[in-house]
This record gives structure tokens, sequence and C-alpha cells, in this order.
């Protein structure tokens, strides 16, 4: 039963193919990797995923429904959230808000009732409060609830924005660089996270990441892209062997170990 | 936080309020007066314009237009048939304003419906654009509200304008309508719409992300904000008894900017401590424009230098202090008791 | 209407829109390297003027060094206030940028209110630019000449500038990248001064012959010409300096038809240009000759 499906996805800059034909197939409770050079083109696919880009060609279909070219909100409505891969928290907000904006969207209450803080309202107000603070324990954000988002950690703030993205109750998960600028512990925190939260929220996960732990030890399937253009697909052992994978990686300077 | 307790605080302040404008009404003069009705129509503006600007981020110049708005409907609908017939000397008013001419409180309801709608058509182009090409759309949209006031003869009696309004407002008006308009949009930046809207401020991307509809809810601070600064509008027609196109210029905008920034952009309780300074501030700097002596030193005044002064205040605020006075901060019971137990308890361990 | 009218229309068109085109190369220029519309602008433009008009008056300088002076002044000023009041913003959120952008803009304004008077002064007309021309039914000033010939000449200058120099790279790198450039050393400051100075005195140029076609000065003459002036920028592309121009040209000409054809509608004028503004950002934001959309 596929869930999700990219068809021949394409996205062309003023005449620079920044993604070439990207297709991908996700059945319910996947958890791919999407890896390749700086500049490959993996935030791009996400962003025509989530709905910040629009496709030059190509198709997605999501529950069957065709979402290519509808508004982030909308996708995100539809059950697709993700993280950013430059933290893009609301700064002055406090943290617990940052997560209860994502309950807004299944509000009832009209603005009247909110103004009048009508018993509706009243009740909403209070579940999105307890929705959130739960998710903020399973991060470990709770005792920071009342503070401003923007005075957490680095890592912290991570979490914050993953807390979020679950608020928003999706079936699929786009996290982009989730580990990025983690120490080891935290990194294994947050591969075991990642697959406590896959199996307990029934989510479906895509995800781009650097660093080849993470993908290697959690991710069931990878593709590769660089340039633009899927370079190659497979488990992670056969990725790890891959002559042309390697290349690519070592074509970057400076570039990480796939192994 | 006591719910109820802050709730007989707040009763009881409020009893306090209208107890003081009882007493105004009988005793004070009426130049102290009508100072108070000007600070209850700014701190009405402020709070009104900061909700588009300062909660919900949208750098928007409007509300010289929306006041306009406000008050010409306002004062068309009021105004004696007689009356208009008196005013309208180059071109007669047109049918059905020449024979309408209804309650006060039912002009400013329509004023204020009737400026929300027109804030809800502008929506459409406005946000399309956002950053510097919204503050100069929504300028540019002054302007045309005044080009259009002096034109259109048969309507506004363009540059002449409107005289001999009924002063209806009063004490119980001007601060009636601003205890009502800080109640509502103090409610609705409370909530979840309120933060939906500072979400967008924030970080609209996101905003998005997380399944805000962001055009929907700026729409709906414009709107809002353009039915609170409507009937302020009439409000402020039915205070000066006269209105012409010269008053509704970009001035206006530029004083609720200051006032607004001053107060801490995003902040309702920010707005109504700077209004109160500015309308009272401005009163006071009058002293500088006029001329004065300091012993046998004496100083001719200078006509506009208060604004020179407040252009000045707003550049270093900007340079110096971004943040205003309550920077995001509102005010609560809660905040107000426990800097009143740290100062008592200050002066006790000093004693 | 005759052929006759339709060409003083045309003259009167593109005069007026020389003097749109000139400042809306400022607009365009500051906008270009640093993403802030300068609402000050205009009110630089009036600061222009009566720096001619106090040089005429006060020093009895003959005309022509007037202007250069004034032109040289304005550009000063430019300087100023980038450094005094854009630079401490810089690294602020854009709000705050545009928010000081209005306080300097009111600043002059109302300084100039204080200084100089709120009664509109005289502007002294040269008899080189006052000789009436006619030619058949068509009644110009040899002003009206003057003007499309000094602008474009300004114009080439600048490109010149902009397009053979290494400041003119410069500025040209900077609207791409500003943090790149900063990293490969080059002063950043100071490019964007001698931006703003550049903007400034074009401005000034333009406000001069302003004063020189509608001979009265007061302190809120800049307010009107420079919002024409900015709308002229966004429908010519915003960032680009040949657009600024011909947007100016366009606006001008648009603006003198509209009168011309519907003399009825001639008090509505100014609201024209904020109607045109409204329709390029509804259906080409990019403007003309645009290659970065207003963001």
């Amino acid at each position: 039963m596929t869930l999700f499906s990219a068809e021949h996805l394409t996205m062309i800059f003023g005449g620079l193919m920044a993604v070439d034909e990207f297709s991908l197939e996700l059945k319910g409770g996947d958890l791919i990797g999407l890896i390749g050079p700086n500049g490959a083109g993996k935030t791009t696919v996400f962003n025509m995923i989530t709905g910040n880009l629009k496709p030059t060609r190509g198709k997605i279909l999501f529950k069957d429904e065709e979402i290519s070219g509808l508004k982030p909100n909308a996708i995100t409505r539809r059950g697709i959230a993700r993280t950013f891969q430059n933290i893009r928290l609301f700064q002055d907000l406090p943290v617990i808000e940052n997560v209860m904006i994502s309950y807004h969207g299944g509000l009832r209450s009209s603005f009247m009732g909110a103004v009048l803080q009508t018993p509706l309202y009243n009740r909403e107000e209070k579940e999105m409060h307890a929705g959130a603070m739960v998710l903020l324990q399973r991060v470990r954000l709770a005792d920071f609830a009342s503070e401003r988002a923007g005075a957490l950690s680095y890592g912290q703030q991570r979490r914050l924005e993953i807390a979020r993205a679950l608020a928003t109750n999706p079936k699929l998960l786009l996290l982009d660089e989730p580990a990025a600028g983690m120490n080891p512990q935290e990194t294994q925190e947050l591969m075991d996270f990642i697959l406590k939260i896959k199996e307990d929220f029934h989510l479906t996960v895509l995800l781009i990441e650097h660093d080849m732990r993470v993908v290697m030890g959690i991710c069931e399937w990878i593709k590769v892209l660089d340039y633009g253009a899927t370079i190659a697909e497979g488990t992670p052992k056969e990725i790890q062997n891959n002559p042309q994978v390697i290349a690519a990686y070592l074509g970057e300077a400076g570039g990480k170990s796939i192994a | 936080m006591n719910k109820t307790r802050d709730r007989i605080l707040t009763g009881l302040s409020l009893i306090g309020l209208f107890a003081f404008l009882y007493w105004a009404k009988g005793n004070a003069t009426e130049y102290q007066i009508r100072l108070l009705n000007n600070a209850a129509i700014f701190i009405t503006l402020a709070v009104s314009y900061n909700l588009i600007n300062g909660i919900c981020g949208q750098f928007s110049l409007e509300p010289n237009a929306f006041v306009a708005i406000g008050a010409y409907t306002s004062a068309l609908l009021t105004m004696s048939p007689a009356e208009k017939q008196i005013s309208f000397i180059i071109e007669p008013i047109i049918w059905p304003l020449n024979v309408i001419s209804i309650p006060f409180w039912l002009s400013l309801i329509i004023a204020g419906v009737v400026t929300g709608f027109l804030a809800f058509l502008m929506g459409f182009p406005v946000f399309r654009v956002r950053g510097d090409y919204l503050a100069i759309v929504t300028l540019g949209f002054g302007e045309v509200v005044r080009v259009v006031a002096n034109n259109i003869q048969s309507i506004t009696n363009g540059p002449l304008g409107l005289k001999g309004l009924v002063p209806h407002t009063n004490l119980w008006w001007s601060f009636g309508f601003m205890i009502f308009t800080l109640f509502f949009i103090s409610r609705l930046t409370k909530s979840s719409f309120g933060r939906a809207m500072k979400a967008i401020r924030e970080d609209e991307v996101a905003a998005e992300a997380m399944g805000i509809r962001s055009f929907r809810y700026k729409m709906m601070a414009f709107t809002v904000s353009g039915f609170f600064e409507g009937i302020a509008g009439g409000l402020l027609a039915h205070l000066i008894t006269t209105i012409s196109p010269v008053l509704f210029t970009f001035f206006l905008t530029f004083n609720l900017l200051i006032i607004i920034v001053v107060g801490g952009l995003g902040s309702t309780t920010g707005c109504v401590i700077s209004s109160v300074l500015f309308v009272f501030g401005s009163e006071a700097l009058r002293a500088v424009e006029e001329p004065f002596s300091i012993g046998p030193v004496h100083v001719p005044g200078i006509p506009g230098m208060r604004m020179v002064i407040f252009a000045i205040i707003l550049v270093m605020v900007m340079i110096f202090a971004r943040q205003g006075i309550m920077g995001r901060g509102e005010f609560s019971w809660q905040r107000l008791i426990d800097v009143l137990r740290r100062t008592g308890g200050r002066l006790r361990s000093r004693a | 209407m005759t052929f006759q009218m339709f060409l003083q229309q045309l003259i009167n068109g593109v005069s007026l829109g020389s003097l749109y085109g000139l400042v809306a190369i400022g607009y365009t220029m500051v906008y270009g390297i640093l993403r802030l519309i300068n609402f000050a602008h205009g009110d630089v433009l009036m600061v222009g003027c009566y720096f001619a008009f106090y040089a005429i008056l006060i020093f009895s300088l003959p005309w022509y060094f007037s202007f250069l002076v004034a032109i040289f002044l304005t550009a000063v000023l430019g300087i100023v206030i980038d450094r005094g009041a854009y630079l401490p913003v810089r690294k602020a959120p854009r709000i705050s940028a545009l928010i000081t952008a209005i306080g300097v803009s009111f600043l002059l304004e109302n300084l100039a209110l204080v200084i100089f008077g709120g009664r509109p002064k005289p502007f002294y007309r040269p008899p080189i630019f006052g000789k009436v021309i006619e030619w058949g039914d068509l009644h110009f000033l040899t002003l009206s000449l003057w003007i499309p010939f000094i602008t474009v000449v300004l114009v080439l200058l600048l490109l010149l500038v902009i397009y053979r120099t290494r400041t003119g790279m410069a500025m040209r790198a900077i609207a791409r990248d500003m943090e790149t450039v900063r990293l490969m050393g080059v002063d950043v400051n100071r490019i964007t001064s001698i931006t703003f100075a550049l903007g400034s005195a074009l401005a000034a140029a333009g406000g001069i012959m302003w004063a020189l076609k509608f001979p009265q000065i007061e302190p809120y003459m800049g307010i009107v010409p420079g919002l024409k002036a900015f709308v002229a920028a966004v429908l010519g592309g915003i960032g680009n300096v040949i657009g600024a121009a011909l947007g100016g040209f366009l606006l001008g000409l648009l603006e003198i038809m509209l009168v011309a054809l519907m003399p009825s509608l001639g008090g509505y004028k100014d609201a024209f240009a904020f109607l045109i503004l409204i329709g390029i950002l509804l259906f080409r934001p990019i403007g003309i000759m645009g290659e970065k959309l207003p963001d």
C-alpha cells in the first residue's frame, strides 16, 4: 500500500538542473535516507515535496492524492511534516507555544470564540497545551516550556523542531539533517529517538543526513544524489560498497568517510 | 496564576477608572478633558495598529487611510441634511447621503464595518508582497485615499471637508471604546489566533510548514485593525467636529509608528504606556515651540521643533533600544505584584 | 487631440519622466546593495534644492557653481545618513532599517521646516533655461529640452562608473552577494557610502531641475516625487539602473498622457502612480527589466 510516491520530479532554476528525475515510493513504516555531497539537490527535493518549490516537471502523490503544486500549509495539513536544515524556530515565543502552534490547524473554535473564551475554546486551549507538554516530555524539553525558544542550546532547538513537526500529526516526516552539530552521544540518542517515534506514532520517515553513522545505522534503504541525479540506491551495505558513491563523495574536498 | 484574583483586580481598576472619569467630567477643565479624550483615542489607534505591525509582523503604513475612511463614513452618516446642504456649496452631496442622518452609535458601527471591509479588499493585493513593499503599498493607499477625498466633491466635499459635526464624543465614548479595544485585542493576541499571527511574524516559512495559512491570518489582523481604526476615526471626527483631507496625512501614521515602536512592537501594554507618554509629552513639548524665559534669558519659540525631537527619538530608539519600553512583554497583575514585593523587600532590608 | 498637442504633451512627459528617472536611480541603487527602500531619498532631493537656493542667495555664487556645490553637499548628506543612521542598523531585522529610514525622512522634513520655514521660496531660474521656444502651436521652455539632455548625460556617466570602474564593479558584486564580497576584503561600508553619495547627487540634480521647472521649493516638496520615483524604480525592475531610468520616463509619460486625455481626472494624477504600483506588484512584480524578485 503506497503511502507516497514522487514520479520524475525535476527542478530547473533558470538553466540549472538542480534535481533530475527524482523518483521515490514509500510505504507506511519505511525509513529511507537521502544522501549526497553538498549541493546535490537533497533539500531541493524536500522543498518540492513540502510545497516550498513548484517542481518544473513531475508528480507527487500522497495517500493517492496529487499534491504537487499545493501550498506548504495545505501539504502539512494532509499529513507531511518537516524539520529545517537551518533551524527555523519561532525564536521569541516560549518553547511550548512553538509546539502549540502546530495544533492551531485543528482548532474548531472561531476567532470570536477565542476572544470571548467560550467553554469550547477553553477546552481546546487546554488540550493543545496538554498535548504540547506530552511532546515536550518526549523530547526532554518539558522543563523549558516557558523559556524563549531562542534561549535553548543548539541540540535542544533541534529537538524542539522535531517536537513541533510531530505536533502536526503527520504520517510522513521529513527530517533535514537532524544530527547536524551533534556529538556522538547525542547522535546515538537521536537515532534511538527516531526509531522510537517512528514506531509510537506510526510514521514513515525520509531523512537527509551527512552523518553516515545515522544513515547506515537506521535507514532501511538509501538513495544517493549527485548534481541532482540519482546515482545509486540500495540497502546500506550495497551503498557502502558502491564505487560511484565513493567517487562522488571523494570528489568533494574533505568529504566525510562513508564507512 | 490566580485567575480570580486577577479578575477582581482588573474589575477594581475599571471601577477606579470610571470613578475618575466621572469626577473629571464635572471638575476637569475643557483643555484637560480634550487631552484625556486624545489619549484614549490614541491608545485605541496604537493598540489596533500594533496588531498588524507588531503582533503579525506585517509592516503596514495604513492607519491614516483607515482613520480617514472611518471618520468620513461616520461623519457623513450623522450629519443632518440641513447641515449637509450648508456645507456642500460647490457640489451637492449625492443621494442617499443627502437625506440620511443616523444615530452616532450606529454610524460608528457602520464606519467600523466599512473600513474593515475595505481593509479586507485591500488585503488581496497588499499581502502579495512583503517587507518594504508592503509598507510602500499601504503608504500609497493612504495617498490614494487622501487624493480621492480631495476630489470627490459630491461625497466628501473635497478640500473644504465636513464641518459642524455634533461633538458626540465624550469621555465615556472614548474610554469605553478604548477598553473594548484593549479587551478584544489582548484576548485575540493571547489566543491561538494570536499565536498564529506571532508565528507568521517570527518566521512565515516555518509557520506555513506547521500548517498555518499565513494569508488568512494576515487578513484577519489587517481587517481587525481596520475595523478598530475606522471606529476610532469616527470618534475622532466627532471630537474635533471638523474634518478635511489634510488631517489624514502620513503624519498621523508616523505618530502612531513612533508610539508603537517606542512602546515595544508587539506589546499591547507598551502601546498604552507610550501613547500616554506621547499625548502628554506632545503637550509638554509645546512649550519648546512657544517663546519662554529662563530668568533673564529669553528663548524664542521654535515651531516644528516637537516633530524634530520625535523623529530623533525614533531614530535613537531604532539604533540603541530597538526593543522599546516593554519589548514583547505584557502587563500582568502577577508581574506587578512581583515588582512591588521586590521593591518592598529592598526597602525593608535597608531599614 | 492634434498632433501638435500630442507633441507638446510628449515633451512635457519626457521632461517629467527624466526627473522621475534620476531620482528613481538613487532608490534602485540603494535597494540593489542594501535591500532597503531609502524612504528619506525624496527628502534628500528637497535638501539639495535648499542647498542650491542658499548657495545663490547667501553666497551669491553664480548659478552653475551653486548647483554643483549643492549637488556635492547633498552627496555628503547621503553619506552622513548612511553612516549615521543606516549603518548602525545594518545587522538588525529589516523592519528596523525601514523604520529608521522613515524616521530620517521625517527628521529631514521637520528640520527643513524649522530651519528654512514652511513658506515656499521662489527658486531662481537662470535665463538660459527660461527662454520660450515657439514652433507652430507649440510653446515650451528651453528647460524642457535641457532636462532630458542633462539626464541622459548623467545616466551615461553613471553607467560608465558602474560598468567601467572598480568601484562600480564592487557595487555590482555587492548587489549579488554582500557577504562574499566582504570576505574578499572589500570595504563594503565604503562602497555603500559611495553608492549613497552617487544616488543622492543624482537626486539633487533631479531636484534642482524640478525646482527649475516648478520654481517653488518647500520642505515637503520631495515626498510625492520621491514616492513616484520609487514606483518608477519598481516599474523598471528594482535594482536595475537602466530600468529605473526607463521606468521614470514611462511613468512621466503615462502621467502626462492621463491628464491630457482625461482632464477631468486630473486631480487624481498623484494617485495614478500608486495604482500603477499595485498593478505591477500584482501582475509583474519583477518589473520591465527586472532580474530579482522584490523579496
